[in-house]
Order: structure tokens, then C-alpha cells, then sequence
């Protein structure tokens, strides 16, 4: 990836970190780790990869994105803010009461393609919305973005099936493997390993990337685009909280705010981040 | 009646389907493993390449059909009621429900008379189920001709709407020719002052035939079809309670939460009488052939004529 973009697009999703921050925040509750851990790949799709255009979203032709895992919703409207589909003081807004931003996305919300949240859904709403674009012989793509732990939910594996059935080569899927739910390590609450190796027998194409390599994830979305006849998997090993150093890797901040210590801290870490990038 | 003409609704919900597709482009079937059940497999044959088969995965099928409707498509989900509004009912709020998206949901082989596959395939709960989404439109239509044009008015309209069919041949009472559906208006069937008979789905034809015999015996009965279970037609049934005082429903599904349950709640609000259930009373079915059952269960004319006779003695 060319040097320039790659130092733009990490600017910006320091950015979408302060706008998770900041939302979850000010609404004194929200899942900050997760979406600090899927922040990079959703600002990569969202600046470098979709074709979608804040001043025509409803574009029947547009790129689609399910955040199946809807409860890092922070993460996607601090994208959609920054790129301009509604204003950014609309995050500080989050979780309020007569907000547009609900805790969980919302069809409703400009730039948010399916309502979502209730683990194991996105993805096959993300499934019908790739079919739709091969009836009509349109070349958009999907992508569905789910947790480690929500592929527990067996809904999951039914649209795997589904999709690999009809061939839907124009569905991504990405996995955040972070690693952590809420009881605990994935791998101790109830593991949903080998994640890739079952994708793979559920007949998907399976691409493995760094979640928080600007290059690593170019190289992966752009090996799923060559990608035909199978739906693409991308297994992106994470760091829940990546980007503010005592979420890091804590399953705590799965679903607590921080305080107005631990704003603070955690805004000036990214400040200077942002500072270092831009130096 | 000399030759009464019986169909089962799901035999006109698969040709409906297929019947309007040339005339509505964005229509297309899903399934779950059901076709030749659920009758879809007469659209599938017509036009294969609108026809998905999702397999034995009902809670996908309808994210799927959420995800099409997204985009434009007019899906329409179809698996046993059963499945449809029991294993998948929580997808059904969140995929369609909440974000009311344009899905049609084909639910067949509805309430009791599914009959010999017994208990766990006997849906008497989904009435209750959809009801309680907020924005589901729910039609339960009472024969072949009000379950064509349940089809086509459900195409018609944009949003999500839960339709109800059964696995047992129904006699037509409708006229194919003067027939016009509306949704959300209930349909006085046959007049009378006495009390009212608020019947929906299979139950209807009981009501009418009930009424029939409560006219030889002094007691003039208003049959009142309800099609649509949402929203429902609140005008009227508050018109028939303060019209005839009282009121009996009869409906192929539990006492709690349908048609009952609708109308007992609606007339408290505008006019207090006394309402009293048929339905399933709050029990699982079992094997059985299907009219059989229906008769044991009290969902027949002759049950309607004596909750009738009743209802209208507790009310002096």
C-alpha cells in the first residue's frame, strides 16, 4: 500500500478511536473493546475500499456492510461521521434519548444498511442482500463483520451454508478474532475453534489478516476480490481495546463507558497517536 | 349445498404465488425444506430461478429474506407456522420486524388441524407470537378465494406481514366473483342481533353453519369474519358489541393471544361485554386426522352453537 494513503487511513481510524471514546462516553455505556479492535477494518472499507458515497446513500448499486456484530456500532458511527453521512456531534449524542444513533445499528440511521445486533443475524441479512445483487445481475459487494464469539450462535453456520451453497462470491465476511466475550477467552467460554478450518469445510474461501496492519488488510480484501464461485472469509486476528493501552486485551471493557478519568487518558493516548502521525 | 367445493389455502397461497410472479418481477419464494408441504414447489416449478431453498434453516431463511427485501426484493418466507413464528420468531422482530422490511411470510399448516404429525408440528401460538411485533400486518384467511387475494394484497402492501395457511381442504364459501379483500376490514358475513360470532381462518365456515342453526332455534347471530388479525378492524367489532351485546369468538389457536384475546382487549376499551374464547384452551393436540380433532378440540359448529346459546343465557 502506498505510504501517503497508509499514514491517511491510520490518521483516520485514530479518529474513529476518539469517536468510540467519545460516544461511549458521553453515553455512559456501550462496548468499547470491540470496537476499538474492528476500528482499522472498518475505516480501511469505509475510505479505501467500498464504493459508497455519503452523498447518495441509498444508492441501489452501493457496496453493502452489515455489522453483524452490532454492538460496536461506536466504531461504524464514528466512520460514517467522519465521512460526512451525518454530523459528528451526533456521537456525543449516542444512547440518548430522541438520538439518531441507537446503541445497536439502526436501518433507519443514514449510512447503516441493515438493523443489527442480535448476534448471529447480520450475516444472513447480508446473505439476502448478496443474492439480491446476483438477481439483478449487479456487481456490488457485501460485507458482513462479526465477532469471535458471536459465530457461536448457530445461525451463523446456517447462512455459511447457505451462502456457499448459492456461490455468493460477492459476500465477505470478516471474523474480529480478539479473542475475548464477555464470560471470558473465547476459548475457555465455549470455543468456536478452529475458526478457520471450519469456514473452510463449510465450503468458504478463508483469508487470515492482521486486523491492525494497514498493509496486511489491503493484501486480504484485495485477494477476496479475486475470489469466485465461494464466499470470502477474513479471519482478522485483533486486540480488543486495540489503541488505548489499558483496554487492551482486557475482557472488561467488552461493554463498560469509561469515566471521565479514564476519558481523559484514554483521548490524550490517542491525541498523541494522532500527533505522532501527523508530525 | 349440493357439491361444496374444498381446497386447502396453501394450495392457493403456491398458486397465488405463482399466478402473480409474471405480473410482480421483485417477487421471489424462499423455503426451508418445505416446498411440496408449504406448496411453494408450484411456483418453484414455474420459475426456478426465483425459488431458494435455504434447507432445514428457518432462522436464516428469514435474515435472508430480510437482506433481499433490503435490496428491493419481495421475499416471501414460507415454512410451517410452526417455524416460522415459533423457531424463528426472534429473527422475525429483529430482521424484519424493527427495521420493517417488505417480507411476506407464507405460514402454513397452521393450528390443529395439521392432525396426524401431533403436538410439536400443531402451531396454535403464532397468531399470539406475531401480534406482539410491533408493525406486523397478520391475515388468516377463511378459504381459497379470501387466501388469493390475502396474496395479492400483501404484495400490495409495503411491509411485513405474517400470513397464515392451512394443511386441511377448506369448503370455498366466498363468491369468486363479487369477492373483494381490504385489509384490515372484517366482514359481516351474515346479519343478526343477538350476538355476534367474531370467527377468522377455518372457523368462519363453523361460524356461518352455527349461525344457521341458531336461527331455527330463535337466536339471530352476526357472523363476522376477521382476515385480518392486524390491525385489526376495531371499529367494527366495537360497532357489533354495543349492536348486540355480546360476543363470542372462534378461532383455530390457543385462547391466548389470537382473535380472542384481540377482541376481548378492543372491547374494553370502547364497549365492556361479555366475550367468551373458542379456541385451543391452553393444551397441546395430538395425532389425530384432522376433522376429528377439530371436533374434539371444540372448534366446530356445533361447539359454537352451544358456547352461543351460553353466552347469550349469562348475559340476561
Amino acid at each position: 500500500m502506498d505510504a501517503s494513503i497508509k499514514k491517511d487511513l491510520q490518521k483516520k481510524a485514530c479518529k474513529v478511536r476518539m469517536g468510540v471514546i467519545e460516544g461511549t462516553y458521553n453515553a455512559k455505556s456501550g462496548h468499547p473493546g470491540g470496537s476499538l479492535s474492528i476500528s482499522d477494518t472498518l475505516t480501511y472499507l469505509y475510505y479505501n475500499k467500498m464504493n459508497v458515497d455519503p452523498k447518495d446513500p441509498e444508492n441501489p448499486d452501493r457496496d453493502r456492510l452489515v455489522l453483524s456484530k452490532g454492538h460496536t456500532a461506536p466504531a461504524l458511527y464514528a466512520v460514517l461521521a467522519q465521512k460526512g453521512y451525518f454530523p459528528e456531534d451526533e456521537i456525543k449524542k449516542l444512547r440518548h434519548i430522541g438520538a439518531m444513533l441507537q446503541g445497536h445499528p439502526c436501518i433507519n440511521i443514514t449510512g447503516v444498511d441493515m438493523s443489527s445486533g442480535s448476534l448471529g443475524q447480520g450475516i444472513s441479512a447480508a446473505c439476502g442482500m448478496a443474492l439480491a445483487g446476483k438477481l439483478d445481475n449487479k456487481s456490488y459487494k457485501v460485507y458482513a463483520v462479526l465477532g469471535d464469539g458471536e459465530i457461536e450462535e448457530g445461525q451463523v453456520w446456517e447462512a455459511a451454508m447457505f451462502a456457499a451453497h448459492y456461490k455468493l462470491d460477492n459476500l465477505v465476511a470478516v471474523v474480529d478474532n480478539n479473542g475475548l466475550q464477555i464470560d471470558g477467552a473465547i476459548t475457555e467460554v465455549c470455543s468456536p475453534e478452529p475458526i478457520t478450518d471450519k469456514f473452510e469445510a463449510f465450503g468458504w474461501h478463508v483469508i487470515t489478516m492482521d486486523g491492525h496492519d494497514f498493509d496486511d488488510i489491503d493484501r486480504a480484501f484485495t485477494e477476496a476480490g479475486t475470489v469466485t464461485d465461494k464466499p470470502v472469509a477474513i479471519i482478522q486476528k485483533s486486540v480488543k481495546g486495540k489503541g488505548v493501552s489499558f483496554m487492551e486485551n482486557q475482557v472488561g471493557w467488552h461493554g463498560t463507558a469509561p469515566n471521565k478519568d479514564q476519558y481523559e487518558q484514554a483521548m490524550a493516548e490517542l491525541n498523541a497517536q494522532l500527533k505522532e502521525l501527523e508530525d | 349445498m349440493a357439491d361444496v367445493i374444498k381446497k386447502a389455502t396453501r394450495e392457493s397461497y403456491g398458486e397465488t404465488l405463482r399466478d402473480l410472479a409474471e405480473e410482480y418481477k421483485d417477487l421471489v419464494v424462499l423455503d426451508a425444506d418445505l416446498a411440496a408441504a408449504t406448496k411453494t414447489g408450484i411456483f418453484k416449478k414455474a420459475y426456478p430461478d426465483r425459488f431458494f431453498d435455504c434447507g432445514i434453516a428457518e432462522a436464516n431463511m428469514m435474515g435472508v429474506a430480510a437482506g433481499l427485501a433490503a435490496c428491493g426484493k419481495i421475499p416471501f418466507a414460507s415454512t410451517f407456522a410452526m417455524f416460522a413464528a415459533g423457531r424463528a420468531f426472534e429473527i422475525v422482530r429483529n430482521s424484519i420486524g424493527y427495521p420493517h422490511l417488505n417480507v411476506k411470510i407464507g405460514a402454513t399448516h397452521a393450528g390443529i388441524s395439521v392432525g396426524e404429525d401431533g403436538a410439536t408440528h400443531q402451531c396454535n401460538e403464532d397468531i399470539a407470537l406475531m401480534r406482539t411485533i410491533p408493525g406486523m400486518t397478520i391475515i388468516n384467511p377463511c378459504d381459497d378465494v379470501e387466501a388469493r387475494a390475502a396474496v395479492k394484497a400483501a404484495l400490495d402492501f409495503n411491509g411485513p406481514v405474517y400470513m397464515r395457511f392451512g394443511r386441511l381442504a377448506v369448503p370455498v364459501i366466498n363468491d369468486r366473483e363479487t369477492y373483494k379483500f381490504e385489509l384490515g376490514k372484517g366482514v359481516v358475513m351474515r346479519d343478526g342481533n343477538d350476538v355476534t360470532i367474531v370467527a377468522t381462518g377455518l372457523m368462519v365456515n363453523e361460524a356461518l353453519q352455527a349461525a344457521e342453526t341458531l336461527e331455527n332455534e330463535g337466536i339471530s347471530a352476526r357472523v363476522v369474519n376477521i382476515h385480518t388479525i392486524k390491525p385489526l378492524d376495531k371499529e367494527l367489532i366495537c360497532r357489533c358489541a354495543k349492536e348486540t351485546g355480546v360476543i363470542v369468538t372462534a378461532e383455530e389457536h390457543s385462547i391466548i393471544g389470537g382473535l380472542g384475546s384481540a377482541v376481548a382487549e378492543t372491547v374494553t376499551e370502547c364497549c365492556p361485554v361479555l366475550v367468551v374464547k373458542i379456541g385451543v384452551n391452553d393444551v397441546y393436540g395430538h395425532s389425530g386426522p384432522a376433522v376429528d380433532l377439530l371436533k374434539e378440540f371444540g372448534l366446530s359448529a356445533e361447539n359454537i352453537v352451544k358456547t352461543v346459546k351460553e353466552a347469550v343465557k349469562l348475559r340476561k
